[in-house]
């Protein structure tokens, strides 16, 4: 197994807290996360959000020692598929946290939910798992896929646009991309604009842009795509004149590469660094000074699942034994998350709060999203009706 | 272009049939492993682990057959995988769950795909029919992924593993795993009786120096395309087993990456060996699944830090190992067990 | 808008098949004269990328940073070259594709290593910041201007040493028949070395040039480097000038006709089903390029006679 056991909870033994802490058996936590090949630093974030969770805890769940095993998915369904059994059976871990990609996120899902084991998801939320799909084992501390794609839409359909282009990577996120935004924005879309999935130069739809003069454009550009689309647009220009709307395209993944050049740009999203909750200035303090790097909305979602199964751990009493009684006390989502209100919708899919994010420096140079408005409050995703789950 | 594979004779059919040990041990030992796979505690795991070895067996097995004895280097070969795995899913995704359909639609579908795409690639040689076969083996990839009611680019989940002349047969891991090494023994049997049979003289010939067989009267093409057709189904017949143990479906199994790494295997274990290539399949996934915890293990004497450190970049490791295996060891792992035919 | 946008779209088409062509320059008469294929060729590309990232943050200035990469980005491919290609110029292809895809997983972990996973800014040069209004509306960066004019003058510079200087002849002579450009006395190993080093260095020029506009990244160089490949496959192996005109072409067709498929099938299908089979279409359109090519002539555009 791509083991890379950390095992944290040295500090914990000092305090024996009387949550429930007997001597049992570790509680075992697989994180399967994308670590290697381009978008690696997605994967890295989640990492670091759950491991500096569990620092904080001290090392427990519930008052239970853990063990966190992290899988590299190498962004390969079919190879995340054999690690995920490996996790299960060999490993024999209680929670299956992850993954970043929903193509992986689809093709672990039978696996884990067969053999009767919770899976959080930390970042991915395709519209099945939220609908059709469903199941009681599976919760997500992130969004449904759509749902910062709405938050633009609803954006562009406030101020009134008239013209909006959109451009997208040509695969399945990225049509969904598009018709999340659509689900809101009721004006013209002067064109659909879809690039290969891992498309370097965007010259040529730039130039399209500039001729159609659209009153903004939304785009889905996720890691080094976005990277490229953000510097190219502002070299073409565009920057100052077309608004620039986007998702998962300026955030604290591509930011440091971005830098200056996407200062002012717009994402959707349910946190940014400069929330005003004391637990999340902590936090983005904490891992900063950790791991010298802008915390993005991978690590908070990875943070806060540490903090839901620490939550319903303590409510059994650190028993895993009873599924079902778990399973209410995840589904109650008895904890303080970093991004203030924040449950679960009955499809296991959160009910929270969006925001308009916008792209900013900071006094000390590095650079950050920052929270422009509130779109959204209480916000649930489109899918939940379709889920018959009873959980 | 001189030869692709420069020239190495492949070897002689033994006048008298002799027992090679080497895949007698490997399929005894494949045959044995559910034993230990029960007695380790994670049985699903490890069956899961070596089912997945054995299928890209398998296709490195397919690849073998074309590129260790005919010198054909497809790069596009996963696009049979995925062929064989998109029958599977597609026609489970409209109810027709049954492996007796499925496995023919599969194999039928292979081979129409590999004759019309061999009929063009097989007018070029060397390295232009690298690249002629890699680009139908995008294309198809990229048809893949906007198949939009079948998931696009997420791919798509099975209901559940096919059936068996309407018995769910398959459902259990150990009864994958049967199932797999049944294939694959058949598969192997049908490759050595081919290479060993005239047809088998005849692609090796043309391999060998194809002016000379049209001079004595073969004409290599019809040869080459039945043997590409031949080695597509068997590809097809890996992807159709990929998507059930997988039982998972998507563009990601017809990556050109993917292209890549079956001719690494093939070439790891040794060209024109036929077990070899299940050999290179084996040690190629299981050094990339155990690698990041040998090292881990190995390093014990560091520090935590520097060991998850060390895990996280195996593939640092992995690539240099490669690049000994080849300066140091002629003719991959079949060099390295004393096997060597060639060179 | 059309023809305006058109001309914009060449331009662009022009300047990545010009990136293209630096990269495929290298691969094309590696693989001519020594018959060597090399794989890691791409991550050559990448180290470029890398050294003038590394080297501007440190320098602050593009310039230098770029002046420091390209000897720095030779060196790197002499030493690859000292440490394991030319343990495989006599070794059969399959070895060779073996051998570099190590080095690929090397490389592609290795900057991951010492740069970190996430992506590398290098910003772009400020004289060549900005853009030019080149019709009405349509402002096209400078910098990418400079890549157009940087592009084609390699090409000029290339095509002087090849078909007008000593070294050139050999290398010409070399693609032909090696064995007996050897034969007549020339150190083929050290004509090799000269190659080698020279091609490692224009991928890495290529590199540096695209650091300020594209992403700097782990794995950057592995789709490019199957773009070079169909490149020379077209132009036909060991040919520069068929490498130039192929690059061009794959650059053209990528550009012009991802942004007009949808429009051209617009005329014979509805707009929904247009847009639907464009957007199957487009990703594909340079490999059914690369197939026609090859069914029509399959020793690419400029067979090298040997």
């Amino acid at each position: 197994m791509n083991h890379i056991t950390k095992t944290l909870g040295l500090a914990g033994l000092i305090g024996l807290a009387a949550t429930g802490a007997q001597a049992q058996e570790k509680l075992k936590i697989g994180l399967l996360l994308t670590l290697s090949g381009p978008s690696a630093v997605l994967g890295q974030q989640a990492r670091d959000g759950f491991q500096l969770a569990m620092k904080d805890l001290g090392g427990k769940l519930g008052g239970r020692e853990a063990e966190v095993i992290v899988v590299d998915d190498e962004l390969k369904p079919d190879v995340a598929v054999t690690k995920v059994k490996g996790l299960l059976e060999r490993d024999k871990v209680d929670f299956v946290v992850g993954p970043i990609f929903s193509n992986v996120a689809v093709a672990v899902h039978k696996p884990i939910v067969d053999s009767n084991t919770f899976y959080i998801s930390t970042n991915a939320g395709p519209s099945n798992l939220a609908g059709k799909s469903c199941n009681p084992y599976f919760f997500a501390t992130s969004y449904q896929n759509d749902q910062n794609h709405e938050v633009l839409g609803k954006v562009a359909q406030d101020r009134g646009y008239k013209k909006v282009y959109l451009l997208a990577p040509n695969y399945q996120a990225g049509k969904d991309a598009l018709a999340g935004f659509k689900r809101h924005y009721k004006g013209e879309v002067v064109e659909e604009s879809y690039v290969p999935l891992n498309n370097l130069d965007f010259q040529s739809e730039l130039a399209k842009i500039a001729s159609m003069k659209p009153d903004a454009i939304f785009t889905f550009m996720p890691g080094g795509m976005g990277v490229n689309l953000v510097k190219q647009y502002r070299a073409a220009g565009l920057a100052d004149r077309i608004p620039f709307l986007s998702a998962f395209t300026v955030d604290e993944s591509t930011l440091p590469a971005q830098q200056d050049a996407a200062i002012g740009m717009f994402g959707g999203s349910n946190w940014a660094p400069n929330l005003d909750t004391p637990e999340n200035k902590k936090f983005v303090a904490a891992y900063e000074a950790a791991y010298n790097a802008v915390p993005g909305s991978y690590s908070m979602h990875a943070y806060d699942a540490a903090l839901l199964i620490d939550s319903a751990l303590k409510a059994t009493g650190g028993k895993m034994d009873d599924k079902n009684a778990v399973r209410a006390a995840l589904a109650k989502a008895n904890f303080k998350s970093l991004r203030g209100d924040f449950k679960f919708g009955q499809n296991g899919f959160p009910v929270q709060d969006f925001y308009l994010v916008k792209a900013a420096k900071r006094a000390d140079g590095k650079f950050q999203t920052e929270i422009a408005e509130k779109v959204f409050d209480d916000y649930a995703d489109a899918y939940g009706k379709e889920c018959a789950a009873t959980n | 272009m001189s030869d692709w594979v420069a020239s190495t004779p492949a070897p002689a059919p033994a006048l008298r049939p002799r027992l090679n040990p080497v895949p007698v041990a490997l399929f005894a030992l494949l045959a044995l492993a559910p034993v230990f796979a029960a007695l380790s505690g994670a049985e699903g795991y490890v069956l899961s682990l070596l089912t997945r070895v054995m299928i890209f067996g398998i296709a490195a097995l397919s690849l073998d057959l074309i590129l260790g004895y005919g010198a054909l280097v497809s790069f596009g070969h996963a696009a049979f995988l995925g062929i064989g795995a998109y029958a599977v899913g597609i026609l489970a995704s409209h109810g027709i769950e049954d492996a007796l359909i499925q496995v023919p639609v599969a194999l039928l579908a292979s081979a129409a795909f590999a004759l019309v795409t061999g009929a063009i690639s097989l007018r070029t040689k060397g390295v232009y029919f690298i690249m002629i076969t890699l680009a139908f083996g995008q294309m198809l990839f990229f048809l893949a992924t906007s198949l939009a009611a079948y998931g696009g680019d997420d791919g798509l989940t099975l209901p559940a593993r096919s059936t068996l002349a309407g018995f769910a047969l398959l459902r259990s891991d150990r009864a994958l795993y049967a199932a797999t090494l049944l294939a694959l023994l058949g598969v192997y049997a049908l490759c050595t009786a081919v290479v060993n049979s005239r047809f088998g003289r005849v692609l090796r010939g043309a391999k060998e120096n194809a002016v000379r067989m049209e001079a004595i009267g073969f004409h290599p093409f019809g040869y080459q395309l039945v043997a590409y057709a031949l080695s597509g189904m068997i590809a097809g017949l890996a992807g159709c087993l990929l998507a059930n143990q997988a039982e998972f479906v998507s563009p990601a199994f017809m990556t050109w990456q993917r292209s890549g790494e079956l001719i690494f295997m093939v070439i790891l274990g040794g060209l024109a060996s036929l077990h070899g290539a299940i050999l290179g399949a084996a040690a190629f996934l299981l050094l990339e699944e155990f690698l990041p915890e040998i090292l881990h293990t190995a390093a014990f004497l560091a520090s935590d830090d520097v060991r998850a450190r060390l895990a996280e970049n195996w593939k640092m490791v992995f690539g240099p190992l490669l690049i000994l295996v080849v300066l140091f060891v002629r003719g991959g792992i079949m060099g390295l067990l004393g096997q060597r035919h060639h060179g | 808008m059309t023809t305006t946008l058109l001309l914009v779209q060449a331009l662009n088409g022009l300047q990545f098949g010009l990136i293209l062509f630096l990269i495929a320059a290298g691969l094309t008469l590696v693989f001519g004269v020594m018959d060597f294929i090399n794989l890691a060729h791409g991550v050559q590309y990448m180290v470029g990328a890398y050294l003038v990232a590394a080297f501007a943050s440190w320098t602050g200035s593009f310039g230098t940073a770029l002046l420091l990469a390209l000897p720095a980005a030779l060196a790197f491919g002499l030493l690859l070259e000292v440490l394991v290609f030319r343990h495989l110029y006599d070794r059969d292809h399959l070895d060779q594709v073996l051998a570099t895809f190590g080095i690929i997983l090397f490389l592609n972990q290795g900057v991951k290593f010492v740069w970190g996973a996430a992506p590398l800014n290098v910003p772009v040069p400020e004289v060549l910041s900005g853009s030019v209004e080149i019709a009405d509306g349509l402002l096209y960066p400078v910098y990418r201007l400079a890549i157009i004019a940087a592009g084609l003058g390699v090409a000029a510079l290339l095509y002087g040493l090849v078909s007008h200087t000593r070294i050139g002849m050999l290398v010409r002579a070399g693609a032909t028949n090696a064995p007996m450009v050897s034969a007549l006395g020339v150190n083929i190993r050290r004509l090799f070395m000269v190659v080698f080093g020279f091609g490692a260095m224009l991928a890495g020029f290529a590199g540096a040039m695209v650091a300020p506009i594209l992403s700097v990244e782990p794995g950057m160089g592995d789709n490019i480097l199957i773009l070079a490949f169909v490149v020379i496959v077209i132009g036909g192996i060991g040919s520069v000038r068929g490498a130039f005109l192929a690059a061009i072409l794959v650059g053209l067709v990528d550009t012009v006709g991802r942004s007009f498929a949808p429009n051209l099938l617009r005329l014979v299908l509805d707009p929904a089903a247009a847009s639907q089979s464009g957007r199957a279409l487009a990703p594909m359109m340079i490999y059914i390029l690369m197939a026609a090519i090859l069914f029509f002539r399959p020793s690419g555009l400029f067979p090298v006679k040997r």
